[in-house]
């Protein structure tokens, strides 16, 4: 368990090649649910992200910004090794999960324990029920009245209970594009991981469907740890408490989400922020 | 909220998971197991080449490659040669792919390049239905309907304008390489069309508009641009269909004649390798009868193979992206 | 000044246009050509007779092909048992496991494979069950179909299954599915009617042959017990009577015909219609 670091003076203008190895500062008394050192990682010969370090606390929403193709994304599937599902890629570094190794331990308990919700909703083709209880009976569970109640409660959480308990059983493709993203927030949140990791969650949905999700991101705080990669500035600076600017591959600069956007330690930062590129 | 510490409990203890458990979730069988089912398969297709070939070796051993260019085939007096089934089967398939290959280019020209897209669609899946009909099927529209027609309507003007041509000569009595060939070639024109109608979709728009923008006609278009853009693989498709038509056996034998002659006229009664091996296999007594009918099938199997090798690699440069 | 295409161009144009049309027409036609004459002259021999009775020597009325058919039955089951599977887990080995280079080759050797004439498979059978065993059996007839159905099961497992989203894979393994379990409830479920189709087109395409049948399940002049007896079969039934000198037989051939390819065709109708109306072809 990570103890808090002190806020540590940044310099403005510190050149962008050298790689940042500062951790980000949790707020005093939460714990760090997961830390990153160093970590390096290759698409084969090619490097996308040099030397991230970060902790991510415990029962907040960190959100991650920078212009596409910064390794945001990239970074957040580090978070639950589903990197490893692609050829010929590579980590190098130190990743937590509440102290423990999360490069070493076995994959399919790190995926159970950090969540992933994808940028393109992707229900099963099964009834909704099917849907939400699939992580559970994957995991082993399968004791029908544990399931049922399980499946209720995330639903619950995912503010989709009430639109979809008369159809239960009805398939999953029937439903709106915003619905279908929620069934997929409420199947990772069945089996109860520690981290839920979102990968641009709302990018394909209209304004109401994008809002209903925020709203629900803050409910859930409380049970789970939220990391976001958005490219929606405006969403970041409303729900997240932390935020983390990447470009080219680093970690710019992670923190308190008012100071990145009012008062941002790093120039390329500011320059992020305020628009000066996109 | 008992279920939520059972839940918890139940994810929680399943962090350290030891190699049973592991195995449960079942990756490494599922990994073996398809890798032995495909394994498997080319073992099944090596035990294919072995036994034709196991099989072969005692007429090999008797004749030795003049098996094949001899014509005596006489199973009492245990003397066999293997020319008059080679011979009946090129010919038949010739004569078949004379007619299938014009007829069939022609209709996928029209489904590929002239008829509207439904249309073009629909009558693809038509022609792709005539392709599931059983050979079994052909054969007996072949007998009672086709070789009278083509005594009645098709020999007599063929005779009356080609008689004196060696390959029209003698009498017609229906069941001849003729019958077989046109047989043939209703059975392969599908294949045909089908195979040659994607190739010819594959040649880019851009190809076909940029002739059609200087003027040309959409007949020229075709002509000039789109074959011989799609040349590689339509002789890829002629000869998938020339493989087929080696190794068709039921329609063939039930029109054939299945007389073991090698003859110039296309209206006398004649054999093929597939034929004779339908005919007289389940009959055939004796090592050497027996493993001269295994020698022809491995003949057979060695020709279509080979076709469908170099038909393949045809089709797969055309198409760019392999099979 | 060609201010006008040439008259002769035109006229070109056209008639190509015609003749390849008329050739389109003419191979279409043959369709329906022999559908109606097999209902023609078949569907007038059908009778309850045909469906129940065992066949009769010729010039005995009321015999039928209730054995063929059953015979048919149970040669089609052995084949889908001896093929179907290996078939099956060789593509999901090829659509989800296999590297590139491994997978081309396998391909293009099942490609061949699916090329080889059915007789020569028939030999095959021939050689590696009934001269072991001594006779004919049903057995030997569903080892030669079977083969026959690997390549094609193979093809259309890997087609369909790599047809399904990476999105829903990842879905799943998010979770922490195993990718074995990612694929058996969730990949191949996804991909269930192009899978259950293809077996259809599969098993219309292997329902139909002959050949191979001639000298591995033979044939029965009654029912066949089990499955290491010879065993009558619908094709070879027409093919013998087909090709006997008597009539009656002649008619009984027709019959046997009609309901052969109505059985074939209805399977592949409904079997590509249920793929060009599935998830894979709406993808295109």
């Amino acid at each position: 368990m990570a103890t808090p670091q002190p806020q540590q003076p940044q310099t403005v203008n510190e050149p962008l090649t050298a790689p940042e190895t500062k951790p980000a500062p949790p707020k005093t008394g939460s714990q760090c649910k997961l830390t990153a050192r160093d970590i390096n990682f290759f698409y084969g010969q090619f490097q996308a992200l040099y030397g991230i370090s970060l902790d991510i606390p415990a029962n907040k929403v960190t959100a991650f910004i920078g212009p596409s193709g910064c390794g945001k994304s990239t970074f957040l599937r580090t978070m639950n090794r589903m990197n490893e599902t692609l050829r010929n890629t590579r980590v190098e570094g130190d990743l937590k999960l509440d102290g423990q190794d999360l490069l070493g331990m076995d994959v399919t308990d790190v995926r159970r324990r950090v969540g992933m919700v994808f940028q393109k909703s992707n229900p099963f083709p099964k009834t909704i029920f099917d849907n939400v209880a699939y992580g559970l009976r994957v995991n082993g569970i399968k004791k029908s009245s544990v399931v049922a109640e399980a499946v209720e409660r995330s639903l619950s959480h995912a503010a989709l209970w009430t639109e979809v308990k008369d159809k239960l059983h009805k398939p999953a493709s029937a439903l709106s594009g915003g619905q279908q993203q929620r069934l997929c927030i409420a199947r990772a949140l069945a089996v109860e991981p520690e981290v839920l990791l979102l990968d641009e969650p709302c990018s394909a949905l209209d304004p109401i469907a994008t809002l209903k999700i925020e709203e629900l991101l803050f409910q859930i705080k409380d049970i789970t740890t939220i990391v976001i990669v958005t490219h929606n500035m405006q969403q970041a600076a409303r729900l997240a408490d932390f935020t983390g600017f990447f470009l080219l591959g680093k970690l710019i600069e992670i923190d308190d989400t008012k100071k990145i956007f009012q008062n941002p330690g790093k120039k390329e930062t500011e320059d992020y922020v305020t628009g000066r590129f996109g | 909220m008992a279920a939520t510490s059972y839940i918890a409990e139940t994810l929680g203890r399943r962090t350290n998971r030891g190699f049973f458990a592991r195995l449960r979730g079942g990756d490494e069988i599922s990994y073996l197991v398809t890798l032995a089912s495909t394994v498997s398969i080319l073992l099944i297709v090596g035990l294919i080449v072995f036994e034709l070939w196991a099989n072969s070796r005692p007429t090999f051993k008797a004749f030795g490659f003049g098996f094949l260019t001899s014509s005596a085939w006489d199973p009492n007096a245990d003397k066999y040669g293997a020319l008059p089934f080679i011979y009946g089967t090129c010919v038949t398939s010739f004569v078949g792919m004379l007619i299938a290959v014009p007829l069939g280019l022609a209709a996928s020209i029209f489904l590929a390049e002239m008829a509207p897209p439904k249309l073009s669609n629909f009558l693809t899946f038509l022609i792709e239905l005539l392709a599931a009909v059983p050979s079994v099927i052909y054969g007996l529209i072949g007998i009672f309907i086709l070789v009278p027609a083509i005594r009645t309507y098709l020999v007599p003007p063929l005779k009356a304008a080609f008689g004196y041509l060696p390959i029209f000569e003698g009498t017609f009595y229906g069941l001849s390489f003729l019958s077989a060939g046109i047989v043939l070639s209703v059975m392969v024109v599908p294949f045909i069309i089908s195979v040659s109608r994607e190739v010819l979709m594959a040649v880019p728009v851009e190809q076909r508009e940029a002739a059609l923008a200087l003027g040309a006609t959409k007949w020229e278009t075709t002509w000039d641009i789109v074959l011989p853009n799609a040349s590689t693989g339509i002789f890829g498709s002629i000869f998938l269909a020339l493989a087929r038509a080696l190794g068709e056996t039921m329609a063939v034998t039930m029109v054939i004649g299945n007389a073991p002659r090698i003859s110039a006229s296309l209206l006398s009664p004649g054999y093929s390798i597939a034929a004779v091996i339908a005919n007289e296999f389940a009959e055939a007594n004796g090592d050497l009868y027996i493993s001269s009918l295994i020698f022809m099938a491995l003949v057979l199997f060695g020709l279509t193979i080979v076709i469908n090798a170099v038909a393949r690699i045809f089709i797969m440069t055309t198409q760019g992206k392999g099979i | 000044m060609m201010m006008e295409i040439s008259a002769t161009r035109r006229i070109v144009n056209g008639f190509m246009l015609t003749l390849s049309g008329v050739c389109t027409v003419l191979v279409v036609s043959v369709l329906f050509f022999i559908l109606g004459y097999l209902l023609l002259h078949g569907a007038s021999s059908l009778n309850w007779d045909f469906f129940t009775k065992l066949p009769k020597p010729s010039g005995e009325t009321g015999g039928g092909m209730a054995n063929a058919i059953v015979g048919s039955g149970k040669v089609l089951l052995m084949a889908t048992v001896i093929g179907v599977p290996i078939g099956f887990m060789a593509g999901v080995y090829l659509a989800e496991y296999s590297g590139k280079t491994f997978a081309f080759a396998i391909r293009y050797v099942v490609d061949l494979l699916n090329g080889v004439p059915s007789i020569v498979i028939g030999i095959v059978a021939y050689a590696l069950v009934v001269r072991p065993m001594r006779h004919f059996s049903a057995l030997a007839g569903g080892t030669a179909l079977g083969i026959m159905m690997i390549p094609i099961a193979v093809r259309t497992t890997e087609e369909f299954l790599r047809a399904v989203p990476t999105n829903i894979r990842e879905g799943a393994m998010a979770l922490g599915a195993t990718k074995a379990t990612t694929i058996f409830t969730v990949v191949i479920p996804a991909a269930i009617s192009g899978l259950t189709s293809g077996m259809m087109l599969n098993l219309a395409r292997v329902a139909g042959e002959t050949a191979p049948l001639l000298f591995t399940a033979l044939g029965n002049q009654f029912w066949s017990s089990g499955w290491l007896a010879p065993i009558a079969t619908l094709p070879v039934m027409i093919y013998n009577y087909a090709t006997a000198p008597e009539d009656d037989l002649h008619q009984q051939a027709w019959a046997a015909g009609f309901v052969l390819l109505t059985l074939v065709l209805i399977i592949n109708v409904t079997a590509r219609l249920i793929i060009a109306s599935g998830p894979a072809a709406q993808r295109r």
